[in-house]
């Protein structure tokens, strides 16, 4: 069943492929005949940044492989994809913080090389992170201008500097003193003068690095309208972005994609929602590949409860219970909020709205310490910097969330850290040679199995697993969802986030899709399934 | 507007508070004598610590400058009484050895990002090595220039002189401030110490710029080291020692941010006189030690690094 869809799936991309690279010769034919003819009679805007068949590999992964990418003149493109599908590499790839191994990239039908991003920027190909490259610490007006301040005798005349400034930021509605330092602005402040720079240095291609992160809802409807002014301008703008909202807001057209490849590119006028999260999913909506039968309908007060719970420019309130032998899923793209939700229930984001209530009394949870203290555990998402001491063996892995609850002076004495990491090892079936080895030697699996057991080690009453399948093996893979199952049969209350959606809604008893950073509908009994939650995440 | 210069302002503050005090318990602070002698007595400090101001704002430092201007100093005296050069041409000579020694620091610096911190401690190694090679007397400097400059002084009313080397520190700072504010070498400077990726990524010559700081500084310790040969009219092997702590103290207490990034000129000019300043009182007191000086120094400086945390602690809640 699932190897048919996988299959259909795999054809519906060659076609799309097939579909794309048609389109865009028969473009490209057409524009040709139009300058024959001396007539622009073409409706699509000249082509100014062309990519062939990019290719970009790094020790045992294929970042980039064989990727197309057109951008037109006054086109907002929004560039698409998972986590590993291959944004970030392709656009350092265009900036020159990466060389390419394979494939062309023409800017005005010249072949360009960047060296590195201010060589970018001066070909005419400027970016915009996310965390603003500018400089704090140093005057709007510098930093708009720095090395081309305009002077005389050797000296900057700032007057004039300052002047050209507050002129080219009420080009874009911004009016403020462009003598204070950056750092008194806001980000979205900060991001305008980043684009200001760009633009004025004669950038034809403008970059946006998931622009809109760290912005409210105005400030982004601010963004956008510079954006659509640019674009009236000739200006091609390539927009990475998580937000499906966005990017039919602003796109003109979208290119996906997916673990390296070239999903497809569409323009979005034509492109339903769905189809675009499935683009990017890489699932096609199917039948049912795996069901669970017994979806039990947890009753009961629940364990720990969030009411309105969340954070400014993080996650939208939202109200949250989980009771115990109950899991609760969260799904949603990438930057949608379930790791925030995580984070926040964690403490490791500071919730400034909403109570939170463990076993119907309100608490407080400000840091992980008092989250660790209710018996909460936490496995992160990313295992390797946020989870394992790589350098640590298992057993002191195992003893370490133990050994803080207990506080560093309450040693815990080497027989009983023996016979925990031994229980633990037997249980979880952790396959190691000796407690004693560096945990960074083990496989993926194991290490997740060890990173359990130091949860578990606590005996928490409520446990938050973040992409607890990601990159183990198969047979790893069952061995957890069987863990996690066991686990709420012993009457923990589990929340547990994954991209994969088969995998959250077989052992889900209710699933909560996020979107855009809002919890949008939660889902239970026979409404938990790998379809339904797909159509939640695509909206409408 | 005010907040950006609030860490100047406190330091100008202080300094003026503490004048006061000092005016109060002893009414003759207010003659130009005293005035006077507080800049030439610390003229070599002054001159040292502008070029300090231009390194830590970058976000380095400069463990090199007290060596320099011993080795300055030591060089004079040797080239001048033993081999009988020239003053002028022995100046000249100096401040280009100190001039390529800067630029070698800033090299090393920059091509193999090395921490500054351990770059300038070699250096300063090197120079109070170098000392001990050419000398390890103290020689007495009786070139007739000498008497000549140290003859120079604009007289004040009131019986006061600002005197050449005084008049130095005055105009070095003027030019520190024209170059850290008004040109794009500062800028430059300030960028580094804001972001060194930031500005790498803005086009900014972060190996240019790193070169010419080092350069500037140690050119400026070799100017305070003949500065400070007028005032001993001598050249120590041991000379200046830890005047390179001094200086980042001075630098530090006139509203400069250690990390880089922010700070003044003329800051720097308060921080040197606010030392000064305690120094003459103690000299007037009599009766404490001289090293009353370091403590109350070092009571500042934590003061002031406090108060910059705090400040910057505040700004970015508010913003």
């Amino acid at each position: 069943m699932r190897r048919q869809a996988s299959d259909r799936l795999l054809f519906c991309l060659k076609r799309d492929q097939r579909r794309v690279r048609k389109r865009m010769s028969a473009s490209g034919s057409d524009a040709s005949k139009a300058s024959e003819d001396e007539m622009p009679v073409s409706t699509e805007q000249p082509q100014l940044l062309e990519i062939r068949g990019l290719t970009k590999g790094f020790p045992g992964v294929q970042a980039l492989d064989h990727v197309d990418f057109t951008l037109h003149e006054g086109e907002i493109h929004g560039l698409l994809g998972e986590n590993g599908a291959g944004k970030s590499t392709l656009i350092k790839v265009l900036t020159g913080v990466f060389k390419r191994d394979a494939g062309t990239i023409r800017l005005d039908g010249q072949d360009i090389e960047a060296r590195d991003p201010a060589d970018a920027l001066s070909l005419g190909i400027g970016t915009v992170y996310q965390e603003v490259n500018l400089l704090p610490n140093l005057s709007v007006a510098e930093n708009l201008f720095i090395g081309r301040q305009p002077h005389r005798f050797g000296l900057v005349r700032t007057g004039e500097m300052r002047r050209r400034s507050q002129e080219l930021l009420a080009g874009y509605g911004l009016d403020i003193d462009v003598a204070n330092p950056l750092s008194a602005y806001s980000v979205a402040v900060q991001q305008i003068v980043a684009i200001a720079r760009a633009v004025d240095l004669s950038a034809k291609v403008l970059i946006l690095d998931e622009p809109t992160a760290s912005l409210d809802a105005q400030e982004v409807e601010t963004l956008f309208r510079i954006l659509r002014d640019l674009k009236s301008r000739g200006i091609g703008i390539v927009f990475v972005t998580h937000f499906l909202d966005q990017v039919y807001a602003v796109c003109d057209r979208i290119t996906v994609l997916r673990n390296g490849r070239l999903v497809g590119s569409r323009p979005i006028a034509e492109l339903p929602r769905i189809e675009l999260v499935s683009m990017m999913l890489g699932r096609e909506l199917a039948a049912e590949a795996l069901h669970r039968n017994q979806r039990k309908a947890v009753t009961g007060e629940p364990l720990v409860a969030f009411k309105d719970y969340g954070k400014r420019r993080l996650l939208e309130p939202f109200d949250l219970a989980v009771r115990p032998g109950e899991v609760v899923g969260l799904a949603g793209l990438l930057g949608s909020g379930r790791t925030e939700t995580a984070k926040l229930v964690f403490g490791i984001e500071r919730a400034d709205s909403g109570q939170a209530f463990v076993d119907g009394k309100p608490v407080r949870i400000a840091t992980p310490r008092d989250a660790a203290r209710l018996r909460f555990g936490f496995t992160p998402e990313d295992r390797k910097t946020e989870g394992i001491v790589a350098e640590l063996s298992v057993r002191e892995n195992i003893i370490l969330a133990l050994q803080a609850q207990r506080g560093w002076l309450r040693l815990i004495p080497r027989r009983r850290q023996e016979e925990i990491a031994d229980r633990f090892i037997k249980l979880l079936d952790i396959r190691t040679p000796d407690a004693e080895k560096p945990i960074g030697l083990l496989s993926g699996g194991n290490q997740q199995k060890a990173l359990l057991a130091r949860w578990l080690a606590t005996e928490p009453r409520f446990l938050i697993l973040d992409e607890p399948t990601r990159g183990i093996d198969v047979g790893a893979h069952a061995e957890i969802i069987r863990l996690i199952e066991r686990l709420c049969e012993d009457g923990l209350a589990l929340l547990v986030i994954s991209s994969e959606l088969e995998e959250i809604a077989s052992y889900s008893d209710r699933v909560v899709v996020l979107r855009d950073r809002r919890h949008v509908r939660e889902l239970s009994g026979s409404d938990v399934s790998a379809n339904t939650i797909m159509t939640t995440i695509a909206g409408h | 507007m005010i907040r950006r210069h609030l860490p100047v302002l406190i330091t100008l503050a202080v300094f003026i508070v503490g004048y006061m005090i000092c005016l109060a318990q002893f009414p003759s602070f207010a003659s130009t004598r005293v005035i006077g002698n507080l800049l030439t007595d610390n003229a070599f400090l002054g001159i040292v610590a502008v070029g300090m101001t231009f390194v830590i704002l970058s976000g380095g430092i400069d463990l090199s400058v007290g060596s320099v201007i011993a080795f300055t100093g030591v060089f004079l005296a040797v080239t001048i009484e033993k081999y009988g050069l020239n003053p002028y041409l022995a100046f000249i000579l100096v401040l280009g050895i100190a001039g390529l020694f800067g630029a070698g620091m800033g090299f090393l610096i920059h091509t193999f990002q090395i921490p500054a911190f351990i770059v300038t401690l070699a250096g300063m190694f090197l120079a109070r090595g170098l000392c001990f090679v050419l000398t390890t007397d103290s020689i007495p400097i009786n070139a007739p220039a000498y008497g000549q400059i140290t003859d120079i002084a604009f007289r004040l009313p009131g019986g006061g002189r600002v005197t050449f080397i005084a008049m130095v520190m005055l105009l070095t700072f003027a030019v520190g401030i024209v170059l850290a504010h008004f040109t794009r070498f500062g800028a430059n400077v300030y960028a580094l110490g804001g972001n060194r990726t930031s500005a790498e990524l803005m086009g900014v010559p972060v190996r240019k710029t790193t070169i010419r700081i080092y350069m500037l500084s140690s050119f400026l310790a070799a100017l305070a080291g003949i500065v400070f040969s007028f005032y001993t009219s001598a050249g120590y092997s041991l000379a200046a020692t830890g005047v390179e702590l001094d200086t980042i103290a001075a630098v530090v207490i006139g509203g400069t941010l250690l990390t880089g990034g922010y700070g003044t000129i003329i800051g720097t000019l308060v921080g040197v006189l606010i030392q000064g300043l305690i120094q003459t009182y103690i000299t007037f007191e009599g009766t404490l030690s001289s090293w009353w000086t370091k403590i109350a120094i070092g009571a500042l400086l934590f003061a002031f690094i406090v108060l910059q945390r705090g400040l910057s602690a505040a700004s970015l809640r508010t913003r």
